[in-house]
């Protein structure tokens, strides 16, 4: 099994004529995803490699059954796009686009939470569950089938951390690149939450950095809720406070933030800390074998 | 996005919000000018980014044209050392000079975006003028809070429940729901990711006035706000930094002597980190971004090799979109354009990565390659003899 994916996803691209919707569509279908239907307003009856076009989320999930929905919308559009296809019933939305304003993810996210809908980011790498499903723009080689739930607000962090897994014969149950923004749709407790109920996941590893609380309140969820090994690992301790570090997340304001509060925080809660990203492989491998 | 404290109160202003009457000076002549013109007692202001101007002695309240003077003398020109500053400092080449109010009590207000809740949070406090994670460390008790859906906006029983909490009644009252009110919907209309009025006044006369304001733009809303991003003052950013943003390169100076050029903002942070657990100090981050060309690649390694104190380079790519050869190709490109000088470490892996090592080695270039991470942080600090 797995956590929000599998092989009943059936997959819709909202930007799917753009370079690289078009680009990380063709690669999804690739590693096997069932990519069902493409959204483009004005682009409907088309086609991209045979994958269907329609104007509208609504017009897709009639004619076509998708229950997922990959972004790639340019920033000044991509809040209408999540909330479009949550108002279409989407169950899925895992949302790429970087640089959306954050007051217009707070009205997505809080319009969320009267629909049924579950967002994935934005500016995330998007979920992968190795050998079933990729809806995203991760590169699909370096995962591998197996026990191990990732969760991460990075993207190419989550590759090293997969990688080094994957060398040390740790396989993925499903990977949640769950984005780098301080306003995103599914966090830390939600996945560790659905990695705990999961019976194929044995041992979680969970990629935080500097800004916000979120790892502080993971730490005591997995305090109090899971009974799984949990490694982590925090990038950011050499960063300067009041700078934005790449993510719009990454930034640490007054005392609150730093990384040496969020290792402190895991690690009061019993979780395994690993501070140095070049040992994490072997490091996970003392933990969960 | 931060601007300066006249720029912010200009906005307030426009959006019927109390503000002192204040001219802004860049030379002594021009600030003795508006002294004269706005009168006694008089506030004078360091215009830059960072808070904690008072400690420093960047504000000063005068009585008269002579310590006007004095006052304009020190503070115009002078390099501002605050605990925001960092140790560099900032030199101030811009004052705000403001009318004096007689105040009764200062206020704290602020309204920011909650990550956690997605709401807009309201924060208030009758302990104005002071820093507000004190107040909160040593009397929590006086602090105000209260979310707002963003959804519905704010609504008549949030300002109640503020302006109650403030203890305040009567005309204080409903002047305050107004400020309270205006504020929220400059920061809607804005975008802005924080506006802070520290301390917000009540004067002796019965009227509350914005007596500072700290107000931070959502960089990625610039595209609907054209005027906020031309009025950014960039004239304390770091060269290397305004000639990376230029390239679309998320680029931020540190201290150090190692350079980095790694591809992702989480992947750019762990690099540094690592190579300051071999011992050595990151120079810089830099983020190439997933969609980085040849040419970004090369302009990336440029600014890198311009910082002077940088002694080594760490280049960490993990081929996704961004591909080993093609990074490759710009690093050899640059590294021969430029005339390398510079020990170089690069560990790349994923896309293509194969290719991306066989142009490295055949380029002739003195390219040391890293087999994994932890090798290349030893290799790294081994080069910069830090190790």
């Amino acid at each position: 099994m797995s956590i929000f994916v599998n092989n009943d996803t059936r997959l819709l691209v909202q930007g799917i004529t753009g370079n690289e919707g078009k680009f990380h569509t063709l690669q999804c279908v690739d590693y096997g995803t069932n990519v069902v239907a493409g959204v483009t307003p004005g682009k409907g009856g088309q086609d991209v490699d045979g994958i269907p076009v329609f104007n509208t989320v609504e017009d897709a999930v009639q004619a076509t059954g998708a229950n997922a929905s990959m972004i790639f919308v340019p920033p000044p559009f991509a809040a209408d796009a999540i909330m479009e296809a949550a108002d279409a019933g989407i169950a899925l939305i895992v949302c790429i686009t970087e640089g959306i304003p954050a007051h217009d993810m707070l009205r997505v996210k809080t319009f969320l939470k009267s629909s049924a809908s579950r967002l994935i980011g934005p500016n995330c790498p998007g979920i992968i569950t190795p050998g079933a499903c990729k809806i995203g723009i991760m590169p699909g080689p370096i995962h591998t089938s197996g026990t191990i739930g990732v969760i991460s607000r990075s993207g190419t962090l989550t590759y090293e951390v997969v990688h080094q897994l994957s060398r040390v014969g740790l396989g993925q149950s499903t990977c949640v690149g769950i984005g780098g923004d301080p306003v995103i749709g599914t966090n830390f407790i939600d996945c560790l939450a659905a990695f705990a109920q999961d019976d194929a996941t044995a041992g979680i590893v969970m990629v935080g950095e500097i800004g916000g609380n979120a790892e502080e309140e993971a730490a005591a969820f997995i305090r109090d809720n899971v009974d799984k090994p949990v490694v982590g690992f925090i990038a950011g301790l050499t960063a300067p406070p009041g700078r934005r570090m790449g993510h719009a997340g990454a930034i640490i304001s007054g005392s609150s933030g730093t990384g040496s509060a969020k290792i402190a925080a895991m690690e009061d809660c019993g979780l395994n800390v690993c501070r140095n990203l070049g040992k994490l492989g072997v490091f996970c491998s003392d933990v969960f074998c | 996005m931060k601007l300066h404290e006249y720029q912010a109160k200009e906005l307030f202003g426009h959006a019927g919000l109390p503000v002192p009457m204040g001219k802004v000076a860049r030379t002594p002549d021009q600030a003795v000018q508006h002294a004269d013109a706005l009168g006694f007692p008089l506030a004078i202001k360091a215009q830059v980014h960072a808070g904690g101007r008072g400690k420093a002695g960047g504000i000063q309240v005068v009585a008269d044209m002579e310590e006007a003077k004095a006052a304009i003398d020190a503070i115009l020109g002078m390099t501002l050392q605050t605990a925001q500053t960092g140790t560099t400092g900032k030199k101030v080449s811009t004052i705000l000079l403001e009318k004096g109010v007689d105040i009764d009590h200062e206020y704290y207000l602020s309204i920011l975006p909650d990550r956690d809740t997605a709401a807009l949070m309201i924060i208030a406090s009758t302990e104005g003028g002071m820093n507000i994670e004190d107040v909160a460390d040593k009397t929590p008790e006086k602090i105000i809070r209260v979310r707002v859906n963003p959804l519905i906006g704010i609504q008549p029983y949030h300002l109640r429940r503020i302006a109650f909490g403030l203890g305040l009644s009567g005309e204080n009252f409903k002047s305050f729901c107004s400020v309270l009110a205006k504020l929220y919907k400059t920061v809607i209309d804005n975008d802005l990711l924080l506006a802070e009025i520290n301390p917000l006044a009540l004067t002796a006369e019965g009227d509350f006035i914005l007596l500072d304001a700290k107000v931070d733009v959502d960089s990625n809303s610039l595209f609907r706000h054209k005027e906020l991003a031309a009025s950014y003052d960039n004239s304390e950013d770091d060269p290397l930094e305004l000639e990376a943003r230029k390239y679309n390169l998320n680029y931020i100076r540190l201290s150090g002597n190692v350079g980095t050029m790694v591809n992702g903002a989480g992947l750019a942070m762990a690099t540094m980190d690592i190579i300051k657990q071999a011992g050595a100090e990151p120079a810089n981050f830099l983020d190439v971004g997933g969609g980085a060309n040849a040419e970004m690649i090369e302009n990336g390694f440029r600014i890198l090799l311009s910082d002077k104190d940088v002694q080594a380079i760490l280049i960490n790519i993990f081929g996704g979109i961004l591909r080993c050869d093609v990074l490759a190709t710009g690093v050899v490109q640059a590294a021969k354009k430029i005339g390398l000088t510079l020990p170089v470490v690069v560990r790349m892996e994923g896309t293509n990565v194969d290719e991306g090592r066989r142009i490295m080695a055949e380029s002739g270039l003195d390219l040391a390659t890293a087999v994994d991470l932890q090798d290349a942080a030893e290799k790294i600090s081994t080069i910069a003899g830090l190790a």
